[in-house]
């Protein structure tokens, strides 16, 4: 099995989504919201670090108003540019603005069975199995839990899903599901088995926590004492809005902009007040509701701005992002699943979103499908090879050998062809067969996804994880499940 | 002259303004308008209207919630002169709300509670973070006959099964139809917890709640 991975770097396409004084007044907006209306930070710790740095707190309703300059003075502290470690080190991620990497989706909670096809609720094997096929693939550069271990009890179920994904893959870990702090410390302390021991976790942290956002301009108590143990240690956190137009953001794209933006510029600078330097990124997954339902919708042509622009943001503040794409609404892989995954990461990838979320997921990140899985890997292909343009230099105009086959001729027994020609993308999914060959197996891309998953789950052998530190991991989790 | 009050307490609701429903129905009141009439023959038409404007695509969600809530605060502003004549509105029945505890999710079960008031039912909506003990307190202190419960996380969708536990133990169960909303939550796991039923959305959570009452 190769070890490579697949990521988008030095684009030669560019888009301009928003002009710098877009970018300028979105910020005042933010600093305003933040100062006048105040952001929720339902936590005694959290609010006590507040007050410490001047803060407007009020305690009762747990309302948070800080004023400008506290809030850019904090964020001058977030480090720009750092490594996701691997528990291989030749796969430690670049998060350096000038790549892009895939990670599969989370944290879903039903799963179409690998072999029987039935949906079905999610448990720990699913964990197990979706790493193992993406620990294979070269497109998916880091973990989320994938989906929730509902066999799991629900007070160490995080810990259980990273144990399982350790156990399965030498890739980076981003974990959604762990919001509590015993939870965390436990999890600081499973990974600095692997980075061997916590210092060594400071230099090499193989695990990042991201922590969701209670929208409109809220955060959730556990997951802001989740991401204050992570920041302690040094493991990356981040804070991800997912403010939808119509019910948790307004109906504007501007305004839902403005929302999400002061929910996690307002948890990044609290972060950076308790422990300054600590590393962190921007997540985010906006979207509309739906107008008659009011359903989180995960697709659509509202996304698609907000896949490009998010990054525009987290870059004027200089650090990293995390971004929602692919998670289609989509009830199986169709045709909507193909163009809302295809445009949502195209426009987060055309402004270099450092890591998009993620692969394998039907009805809006519910419901996980391998085949999805794999067709999502295929549209990332895609997307990388088109983001790598047209290549203009003599070589590449190849005018020798348009000269040597003259007017008439065909190019396939050139030289030239033979160097260049697997540059071009070879598709794996895609039906480029003869109409008579398809008529008589009418088979189509989920078939071959979902064989290539199957294949892929059966033969390929994850570098394991040493027994000893396994164990150590077992151990740790039944000890919080003892208290 | 009554005749056209009515119409414009229809208009508040489709027009969504609290403040004017609640103007014309202190306007009722003055003019010796029985409130009962002032609620079917005047608000009530026009949560109708909403309705079917809705159903027809022609209305979104945010027209039926602000219908809704003028419909609630035109209710509120009768409530006084009910309470004085003895009569009291008819409704579908009784629900108990709340987002189960250790989640702090509100918005779904909030849509859910506006829709259910607009549509007939009287709703105790107890917030976010609600433990079991409370929930069960408030279904006996109305005599509730609904009870909705709300999670967004697979860790607190658990608690659902809690309070159906709990309404066992008291008894309670055969007297209160509970339903159970949010993101994960799916048809098999309301079997497993033998949940009465649940809903992906506050529109099918109205046609729920009827049927579980027996009025649909």
């Amino acid at each position: 099995m190769p070890k490579t991975i697949k990521s988008i770097t030095n684009p030669k396409l560019r888009l301009e989504i928003l002009t710098p004084e877009e970018v300028k007044k979105i910020h005042e907006a933010t600093l305003w919201i933040i100062e006048k209306t105040g952001v929720r930070f339902p936590s005694k710790g959290a609010l006590e670090i507040w007050a410490a740095h001047g803060a407007q707190v009020d305690l009762e309703k747990m309302v948070v108003r800080a004023k400008p300059e506290l809030i850019e003075s904090a964020l001058k502290a977030c480090p720009p540019v750092y490594p996701l470690a691997a528990r291989d080190a030749g796969q430690d991620l670049s998060l350096d603005g000038n790549h892009v990497f895939v990670g599969t989706d989370g944290c879903g909670v039903e799963v179409i069975d690998i072999k029987t096809g039935q949906r079905r609720v999610s448990c720990l094997q699913d964990v197990r199995d979706i790493s193992r096929i993406a620990d294979a693939t070269e497109e998916v550069a880091f973990h989320w839990v994938p989906v929730s271990a509902q066999d799991m009890p629900p007070e160490t179920r995080g810990l259980h899903e990273i144990k399982a994904i350790w156990e399965n893959s030498t890739k980076h870990l981003q974990t959604e599901s762990i919001y509590s702090e015993t939870e965390a410390r436990a999890a600081v302390e499973m990974a600095a088995l692997i980075a061997g021991g916590k210092n060594e976790l400071k230099r090499r942290p193989v695990l990042s926590l991201m922590q969701c956002s209670a929208s409109p301009l809220g955060h959730d108590g556990g997951s802001l004492e989740a991401a204050l143990v992570a920041a302690e240690y040094g493991l990356q956190t981040g804070f991800m809005t997912m403010a939808a137009n119509l019910t948790t953001g307004p109906a504007t794209l501007a305004g839902n902009l403005a929302v999400g933006n002061a929910e996690v510029i307002a948890g990044t600078a609290l972060i950076q007040l308790a422990f300054p330097g600590a590393p962190v990124f921007y997540a985010a997954a906006q979207t509309a509701s739906d107008l008659r339902t009011g359903a989180y919708t995960g697709g659509g042509p509202v996304d698609f701005p907000y896949g490009a622009a998010t990054n525009v943001l987290a870059d004027f503040y200089g650090i990293p992002l995390s971004m929602g794409s692919f998670a289609t609404g989509a009830k199986e892989p169709n045709w909507q699943a193909g163009i809302e995954n295809s445009l949502s990461t195209f426009m987060a990838c055309v402004s270099m979103s450092d890591m998009l979320l993620g692969v394998g997921f039907l009805h809006g990140s519910r419901i996980w499908s391998f085949a999805e899985m794999m067709m999502d890997c295929e549209i990332f292909s895609i997307i990388h090879k088109t983001m790598q343009g047209i290549v203009v230099n003599d070589e590449t105009l190849a005018l020798d050998t348009i000269a040597a086959v003259g007017p008439g001729g065909n190019f396939l027994a050139q030289k030239h062809t033979l160097r260049h020609m697997r540059d071009l993308f070879l598709p794996q999914f895609m039906d480029r067969r003869p109409y008579n060959e398809w008529e008589t197996r009418k088979d189509n891309a989920p078939d071959w996804a979902l064989a290539k998953a199957r294949k892929t789950l059966e033969t390929h052998q994850p570098d394991p994880l040493e027994e000893n530190i396994s164990k150590e991991m077992a151990r740790i989790i039944s000890s919080v499940e003892k208290r | 002259m009554t005749e056209e009050l009515f119409q414009k307490m229809a208009q508040s609701i489709l027009d969504g303004d609290s403040d004017v429903a609640v103007a014309l129905a202190k306007q009722a009141i003055e003019a010796g308008v029985d409130p009962l009439d002032a609620i079917t023959k005047g608000f009530v038409m026009g949560v109708n209207q909403v309705g079917e404007s809705f159903a027809c695509g022609q209305a979104f969600l945010p027209e039926l919630v602000m219908a809704g809530e003028a419909m609630k605060a035109a209710v509120g502003a009768l409530e006084p002169e009910m309470q004085r004549r003895g009569t009291s509105r008819q409704v579908y029945g009784k629900v108990v709300l709340a987002t189960v505890e250790g989640d702090i999710h509100e918005i779904g079960k909030s849509l859910v509670g506006t829709m259910l008031g607009a549509s007939g039912f009287e709703v105790y909506d107890l917030g976010v973070d609600v433990p079991a003990a409370r929930i069960i307190s408030k279904v006996k202190e109305v005599e509730a006959d609904l009870v909705g419960l709300s999670a967004l996380l697979t860790t607190t969708m658990v608690k659902q099964k809690e309070v159906i536990d709990e309404l066992n133990k008291q008894g309670l169960r055969k007297k209160v139809k509970v339903m159970v909303g949010g993101a994960p939550v799916t048809r098999d796991w309301v079997q497993k917890i033998e949940a009465d039923g649940y809903s992906e959305d506050a529109i099918g959570a109205v046609g729920l709640a009827k049927q579980l009452v027996g009025v649909a």
